[in-house]
């Protein structure tokens, strides 16, 4: 057991997926099932090589794999994985599968080009409420960004709808109501996680620091992605955002989620900033 | 001779200013009914068509029927005259055997027009404006369309704007079946579009309609409940889909009320189907965020990828209305054939007749027998003679010239027949 062996896993993995996004985009056009099973296929193939490649690299190294940014994004990279496949079992919401398969195979590359630079051990990044933490916002942020998938599919069948122009994407996306119910239940999904994750990350940091908050870049752009999610939420239960200003929301929301996640580690720094070295 | 503006050349604006209701129906036959230069007339109008079809006695009178629905619907002849069609002769009957087989409908294959176009012919036929030539053209063209609607597959896709409504309320709502219809107007469309909506089930339906008695009959038709004109407004909150083809002339919902009761169904999804000429939904409802209008020009553009894989049906169908125009263009000629041959035959007749006669008075001997003999005689004599320039006037064979014969033939025989006939 050793890194190379996690290394081949997740090369093949990204194959997996490169395929698996060739095969929807088959599908996108085409409309034959037949491309549609073949890439869930592949996808699920992939998520299952990719679990297990990072499963032996925790079992080898005996750490989390979040010590460094190609780690980190493979990490991300699962747990948006496992995540659509619990939407895909649950919505059955097929074309969903075009966006994630282009989010992995884009981040796989990502997570293959940039070297892994070696870690030290940290004693520090251990214990249940670390794990939690890790756990909770990781499918919770992989869920918000299905939020902001379907929230692209969205706009892409309202506009059609709206401007009365139903073209390419008319009949290969389900109704809005579906894409909206998605995008709500995923939204709501990720905003729970994110919630408890969150929670759990200040607990850990008392435990660790001997105090829940310290004004650490990260801390602050997670509570405010937090807080854009609440106002979103709130805004869609009693102002009635839902539809098309919800939609458009979720993508706000993702794209900060996205900076969240890489660009104050990258760009602002902080005492996240060890993960994507 | 035709005249008409279609969907294809006039839009949903124009084409409201050019549609006339039944009472303006009836006004326009009358009209032409009491020109001398108009023969025979029949005014066909429709949402997505008005159509003037007549038979002028003498020259083409494009100009005064132009004039008349000017002057009649008060719209300006500069801002209508681009969009409209004329055909004439072949041309003309194809165009309305087109029509009828639902070739020309907004959405090919559409079952109403054929329909509506017989309740046109109806009114014709019951004020007199509509005699011998048109009664048989119209009668044609209700069997090509038949004929079409049973020998190829043109209506069995998409079949109506009704259908494209539904796909697209399919496209909304993620279950229809949870969905609530509000009806404005009971007219034949809206029962229709509600015919193709029962297929996904809906929930519930709601009729709204100024006459409360029609709406109660299409509620209980549906199952459905029956509510007062007036209460249309109240009642949005709680429907989602609203599906209009009142004959108001103006808006039967307001931007402003709809936007009231967006805030009061929490934003929830509002699709409005207006099938109405004038429309009655107004367009603007469709810049409310989650409210979608689709005015029936907009349900053109959801049908039109259908049309295409439909063209082979079409190509077959268009060979059927192209072997009816044929048909009936022979049987126009043979109506100027018909007279000669009979006033051939009467002028036979007459003369073995008044020589029969004279012979006879002279011949008191005879048996009766003999008399019918003779008789029978003289009368296969006549028939034998202009048998050939009979059977010659019917089958003028490829020489299509028929009109030189005819009038060779009246000369040679010296018959008298009203020209024209």
């Amino acid at each position: 057991m050793n890194p190379q062996t996690t290394q081949m896993g997740l090369q093949i993995t990204t194959v997996l997926y490169f395929l698996s996004m060739a095969g929807y985009v088959l599908f996108l056009f085409n409309q034959k099932k037949i491309y549609q099973k073949s890439a869930f296929r592949l996808i699920s193939l992939a998520i299952v090589v990719h679990l297990i490649s990072m499963m032996v690299y925790t079992m080898a190294t005996r750490q989390v794999p979040i010590q460094n940014l190609s780690q980190s994004l493979s990490l991300a990279a699962l747990a948006l994985g496992g995540m659509f496949l619990i939407v895909q079992y649950k919505f059955d919401l097929k074309i969903l599968g075009v966006f994630v398969s282009l989010m992995l195979s884009a981040v796989m590359l990502a997570v293959l080009m940039i070297p892994d630079v070696p870690v030290e051990q940290n004693a520090a990044l251990k214990g249940f409420w670390f794990y939690a933490h890790i756990l909770l916002v990781f499918t919770g942020e992989a869920s918000l960004a299905l939020a902001g998938g379907a929230g692209i599919l969205y706009l892409l069948q309202e506009k059609g709808i709206k401007t009365k122009s139903p073209g390419f994407f008319f009949k290969r996306l389900p109704s809005l109501d579906l894409l909206d119910n998605v995008g709500y239940t995923c939204l709501t999904t990720g905003f729970a996680l994110l919630t408890i994750g969150l929670v759990a990350g200040f607990i850990y940091a008392k435990a660790i620091w001997g105090r829940f908050w310290s004004w650490d870049p990260k801390e602050v752009f997670s509570v405010g992605t937090w807080l854009v999610y609440a106002a979103l939420l709130h805004l869609r239960m009693y102002s009635g955002w839902r539809g098309r200003k919800s939609a458009i929301m979720t993508l706000i929301g993702f794209l900060i989620v996205v900076f969240t996640f890489l660009g104050v580690n990258l760009l602002v720094g902080g005492h996240h900033q060890a993960f994507t070295k | 001779m035709l005249i008409g503006a279609n969907h294809k050349t006039a839009p949903v604006a124009l084409r409201e200013k050019l549609s006339f209701s039944s009472e303006e129906t009836l006004a326009a036959l009358e009209f032409l009914k009491q020109d001398a230069d108009i023969r025979e007339s029949l005014v066909f109008s429709t949402c997505n068509r008005t159509e003037i079809l007549y038979i002028p006695e003498t020259g083409e009178q494009i100009d005064k029927i132009i004039g008349f629905i000017s002057h009649h619907k008060q719209v300006d002849t500069a801002e209508f005259k681009s969009a409209l069609y004329v055909y004439q002769d072949d041309e003309a009957i194809r165009h309305l055997f087109k029509v009828a087989s639902s070739l020309d409908s907004m959405v090919v294959g559409e079952p109403q027009i054929l329909g509506q176009i017989k309740q046109a012919y109806r009114v014709a036929v019951a004020n007199k404006a509509s005699s011998v030539l048109l009664n048989r053209l119209m009668h044609k063209s209700f069997s090509v369309a038949k004929k079409i609607r049973r020998e190829t597959g043109i209506g069995d896709n998409a079949v109506s704007i009704s259908y494209a409504a539904t796909e697209l309320a399919n496209k909304i709502f993620s279950d229809l079946s949870q969905k609530t219809v509000l009806l404005l107007g009971a007219g034949e469309m809206a029962e229709l579009a509600v015919e193709h909506l029962i297929s996904h089930r809906v929930k519930q339906i709601q009729v709204a309609n100024r006459t409360f008695k029609n709406a109660v009959a299409l509620a209980d038709k549906f199952k459905g409940q029956a509510i007062k004109f007036e209460e249309r407004e109240s009642v949005l909150p709680s429907v989602d889909i609203i599906i209009s083809s009142t004959g108001a002339t103006d808006y039967v919902l307001t931007c402003e009320q709809v936007k009231r009761a967006m805030k009061k169904r929490h934003h929830q999804t509002l699709f409005f189907i207006d099938i109405a000429v004038p429309r009655d939904i107004d367009p603007d409802i469709n810049s409310i965020s989650n409210a979608y209008v689709y005015d029936i020009d907009d349900l053109k553009s959801i049908v039109e990828s259908n049309i295409e894989q439909r063209g082979k049906e079409t190509v077959k169908a268009e060979r059927y209305v192209d072997e009816a125009v044929v048909k009936f263009r022979t049987w126009l000629e043979s109506l100027a054939i018909v007279p000669t041959i009979k006033a051939m035959n009467d002028k036979m007749s007459s003369i073995v007749d008044m020589e029969f006669k004279k012979t006879l008075s002279n011949l008191k001997h005879l048996a009766p027998e003999d008399i019918e003999a003779i008789k029978r005689m003289t009368q296969a004599i006549a028939t034998r003679t202009i048998h050939d320039p009979i059977l010659f006037l019917r089958h003028t064979g490829d020489h299509r010239d028929d009109s030189l014969y005819l009038n060779v033939t009246r000369q040679l025989f010296n018959l008298d027949i009203p020209e024209g006939e």
